[in-house]
């Protein structure tokens, strides 16, 4: 069960057999990894403001590992989970570099399924991290999306003791 | 002395990552924080007319604007989150 914040890329492999190891014995692993996108909006118009050059991640030291470690504590309390483990990478990104990692192992599929996206649904909204994009046109900070709080407000309504 | 900083979009907008302050006498609570440093710094002020919503964390935790503010506490502005 751990976190980290880094700059420097992570290996699929390692953190699969990582998770593996440290499950003992498990019936399911699921991960999932966020990557940059080159193009921010499949379904727009082509056009370079459209076109990611480079992403850079800020975030608040100290309360970002304090909000990760409180999101997978709330996880295992809410599934019944062998391990898991978050990977936020922060810093400059360039297109189809991953950002993110989340794995969480249990001895049934829809734990692991339902951990893997509650993880990721919480660190996308609730933890203190910042996207800015830089595109051929101009460079911005990511506006946070209304589906992202959406999202927050499922798990919740799916379980009251949240 | 409450150390404040700024992250994202409102650090970009302060012109910096934050500052030590003297809690003035009168000033309890995020709200009254804020008032005050509305009138200390423009910049400060326009921020909360600003697009996105200006999110608040008292000792790294995200409070409303009624929570206490104390000698000691680490208070940071910033934008709603974008991580994953």
């Amino acid at each position: 069960m751990s976190i980290s914040i880094q700059t420097e890329d992570f290996d699929l492999a390692r953190e699969y057999e990582g998770l593996r190891q440290d499950a003992g014995d498990p019936g399911a692993i699921v991960t999932f990894t966020g990557l940059v996108r080159e193009i921010y909006d499949a379904s727009a118009e082509p056009g370079p403001e459209n076109r990611i050059l480079s992403l850079t991640l800020e975030h608040y030291p100290g309360m970002t590992e304090k909000c990760l470690q409180q999101i997978l504590d709330n996880a295992r309390q809410r599934w019944d989970l062998l391990a898991c483990r978050i990977i936020h990478r922060v810093g400059k990104l360039q297109p189809h570099e991953q950002i993110v990692f989340v794995g969480a192992a249990s001895s049934h599929r829809q734990h692991a399924f339902e951990a893997a996206s509650y993880l990721m649904d919480y660190l996308k909204s609730t933890a203190p991290f910042w996207k800015k994009q830089e595109t051929p046109v101009d460079s911005h900070w990511v506006q946070a999306r209304e589906s992202d709080a959406e999202a927050i407000a499922r798990w919740q309504a799916s379980h009251s003791g949240d | 002395m409450v150390a404040v900083q700024y992250f994202a979009s409102v650090r970009e907008a302060m012109g910096r990552e934050g500052e030590q302050l003297e809690l003035p006498a009168g000033v309890n609570t995020v709200a009254e924080l804020m008032q005050f440093l509305a009138g200390q710094d423009a910049d400060f002020a326009s921020l909360e007319q600003g697009a996105n919503p200006l999110l608040v964390a008292v000792n790294q935790t995200v409070v409303d604007a009624t929570a206490a503010v104390e000698d000691g506490d680490e208070v940071a502005f910033f934008p709603p989150m974008t991580g994953g």
